[in-house]
Parts: C-alpha cells; structure tokens; sequence
C-alpha cells in the first residue's frame, strides 16, 4: 500500500473531523444537562416563576450550545474546504 | 519480521481481551463502592435496621455487577473462541469487540451503583417504604444497563460474524470504529440513567407517597437519557453491515474510524447531561408533587437541547461514512 501526501492530508482532515466533533460535544451536552437541572429546582422551589426560568434555561444553554456549534463549523471545513 | 495472519488473529484477541476485562471492571467497582459506602452511612444513622440495609447493599450490588459479568464473559469468548480465519481482518473486529464491550460497560456499572447506594440511605431515613424503594432501586438499575448490554450485542456481533470476505482496507477501521463508537457511547447513557436512578430513590424516601410520579418521571428521563448510546448503536450497525467499497488509500479507512470516534465521544457528553436534567426533575417532583407535569415538561426540553450535540455528531458520522 502505497501512501501519498494528499491521501495522508485528507486521512488526518477526517480523522481530525470526527475528534473535533465528538470531543467537543462533550462539554455543551453536559453543561446543558447541568442548567436543566438546576431549572427544575429552581421551578420546583417557585413554580410561579416557571415562564422567566424556563427563557433564562433556554438562553443560558444556547451560550453554552455555542462551542458545540463551533465543533461543527470546524468538523465540516475539515470535511468540505479545508 | 514478518507474522503470520494467525499471530496477529491471536495478538488482537488476547489485547482485546485483557481491554475488555480491565476497563470492564472500571465502572461496576466504583457503582458497587459508592454503594458500599451509602450503606455504611445508613447504618450509621441507624445500626438496628443493618439487616434490611445488608440485603439492600447486596441486591444494588449485584445488578451493578452485572455490567462487568458482561465483561468477563466477552473476555473469556476472546481469549478462547479461535476463529480459523483466513484474513487479517479477524484481528480488527475482535480487537474493536474487546474495545467495545470494555468501554461500554464503564458507564452502565458507575450508574447502577448510585441508585442502590440511594436505597440504602433511603431504608433507614423511611422503613416503611422498603418495598417501594427496592421495587423502584430494581427498575432504575435494570435501565442503566441497556448501554452495557447494547455493548455487548456489538460485541458477539464482532466476534461471530465472519468478515474475512469483506475487502481488508477500509473494512479493518469500520470494526474498530464500530467498537468505539458503541462503547463510548454507552458511558454517558449509563452515568446519565444512573443519576436519574439515584435522585428517584432519595425523592421517594423523602416522600413515600409520590412514588408513582417519580418512578414515571424517572423512567422517562432515563429513556431520553439512552438516545445517544441508540445513536451509537445505530452508527456502529451501519459501520458493522454496510459494504464497504475496497479502497487502498487510508483517507477511505480514517473516515470510518473518525464516523466511529465522532459519534463515541460525541454521545458521552449528551448523556450525562440528560441524566442530569433528570435527576433534578424527578429530585423536585418528589419535593413538590403538584408541579409534577410542569417540571417533566421542562426536563424535556432540557434534554432536546442538551441532546443536539449528539446528533450533531451523528451528523458528521453519517456524512464521513455515506458522503465521503
């Protein structure tokens, strides 16, 4: 088996692809999990309150959503133009 | 130095093996040792029931257990099942079922430690709710372990299933990939099932009476939890079965180990995180059982958002297999 420059390039690009998005899933699915629970506290402590929370959870886990989204952009350069 | 297909058939075995087996016996240890130590706690709290908290810590640890059982057995199928192959590629998948079943049982054996350490404490704090602790402790167990049973199933697929026809390159890195996307995906959904487990059986020995709330509420978030070990399985049939192309190059074959290693990672993450939406979930219907159906909604939509990056995952997965 006969390895040439470009094959390696385009190994490493997808090899790289998978790591950068399934590493960087990690932290947003966990610190996601973590405002959910945090919102069912505070919801099962203050029900009235249940609306505010519930937009403060969603806004919070979008921020938190942001370095998974940024794991993708990169995944999909190294797939598609890199 | 050159081997022979049959050294190299025999070298992946027994690594594959030993992998199964040690990593395998990670989780149930720590679950069974979290329980051990809850139960110590409860008897301190009240050294007459130790009778009931004995038979409790027991029972908690023998479905903990049952994870690395998993284990064992894949181990010992490794290092005796000597397949008379005739391809190098044999190597390959019993080294990714050894990888795969080792990896898949961490998570399951962490998560059903927790609910029986959690039984323990919750026997002592409320004795008469033993019956209803137990039953709901037996039912939350079982479920953590779907991912280490999911990992098994890859697992004797890779070990019986006869792939020496298939071409070598890029067969090789599929069962691998297989392997690794199936075991470490099955971390996070067993953590994340255990910590929905453990908060149900401390919520119903602080409130006997909303058992039935909780258990459903737990039994719901424990499902959600399992999706991304069911994407991981999904990702590990399709890189098991599909036929794949005979290509030479090592981009064809790093593409099917990246799809294995983006949706194995890529899995851990979202499920611990819906484990613990829905530990706090099922913690506060417990607490306030009126808001039961309000606090079940927004776990929901907790966990659909903390389960995107797993499908982003399976995205790149797919693509790196079907597109690339």
């Amino acid at each position: 088996m006969a390895i040439e420059g470009a094959d390696i390039v385009k190994a490493a690009a997808f090899l790289g692809a998978g790591l950068a998005m399934g590493l960087g899933a990690i932290g947003p699915g966990i610190g996601e999990g973590m405002a959910a629970a945090k919102t069912c506290e505070a919801i099962g402590k203050n029900p009235k309150e249940a609306g505010l929370l519930t937009r403060t959870m969603l806004v919070g886990q979008a921020v938190s959503e942001s370095t998974g989204i940024y794991s993708l952009v990169v995944a999909l350069l190294l797939l598609f133009v890199v | 130095m050159a081997y022979d297909v049959q050294t190299w058939i025999s070298l992946a075995a027994y690594v594959g093996g030993g992998l199964a087996m040690g990593l395998g016996a990670v989780g149930a240890a720590i679950g069974e040792g979290y329980t051990a130590a809850q139960a110590n706690e409860a008897l301190g709290q009240n050294p007459k029931m130790s009778g009931e908290v004995f038979k409790s810590m027991l029972v908690g640890q023998a479905i903990a257990e049952s994870a690395s059982i998993f284990a064992l057995v894949i181990a010992i199928l490794l290092l005796f099942v000597n397949p008379a192959a005739t391809s190098a590629i044999t190597a390959s998948s019993l080294f990714g079922a050894g990888l795969c079943m080792g990896l898949g049982a961490i998570g399951s054996g962490v998560g059903s430690g927790l609910p029986g350490g959690q039984a323990c404490l919750g026997i002592v704090r409320q004795p008469a709710a033993a019956g209803k602790l137990t039953t709901n402790m037996l039912v939350g167990s079982a479920v953590c372990q779907t991912p280490a049973i999911f990992a098994m199933v890859v697992a004797l697929v890779l070990i019986f299933i006869d792939y020496s026809k298939a071409p070598l390159y890029p067969t090789w890195a599929a069962l691998i990939g297989a392997g690794l996307s199936m075991g470490l995906s099955a971390i996070g959904s067993g953590m994340g099932g255990g910590f929905a487990a453990g908060a149900s059986c401390e919520g119903i020995a602080r409130q006997p009476e909303s058992a039935t709330n909780v258990t459903t509420t737990m039994l719901v978030g424990q499902a959600v939890s399992q999706t991304p070990a069911i994407f991981g399985l999904l990702i590990s049939f399709v890189l098991m079965f599909k036929s794949h192309e005979a290509s030479t190059t090592l981009s064809a074959s790093m593409a099917l180990l990246g799809a294995g290693i983006c949706m194995g990672f890529g899995g851990i993450g979202p499920g611990i995180g819906n484990g613990m939406a829905a530990e706090g979930a099922v913690r506060w219907v417990a607490r306030n059982m009126d808001h039961a159906g309000e606090l079940m909604r927004i776990m929901l939509v907790g966990q659909a958002v903390s389960q995107s990056t797993a499908i982003y995952a399976m995205v790149i997965s797919l693509v790196l297999i079907f597109v690339l």
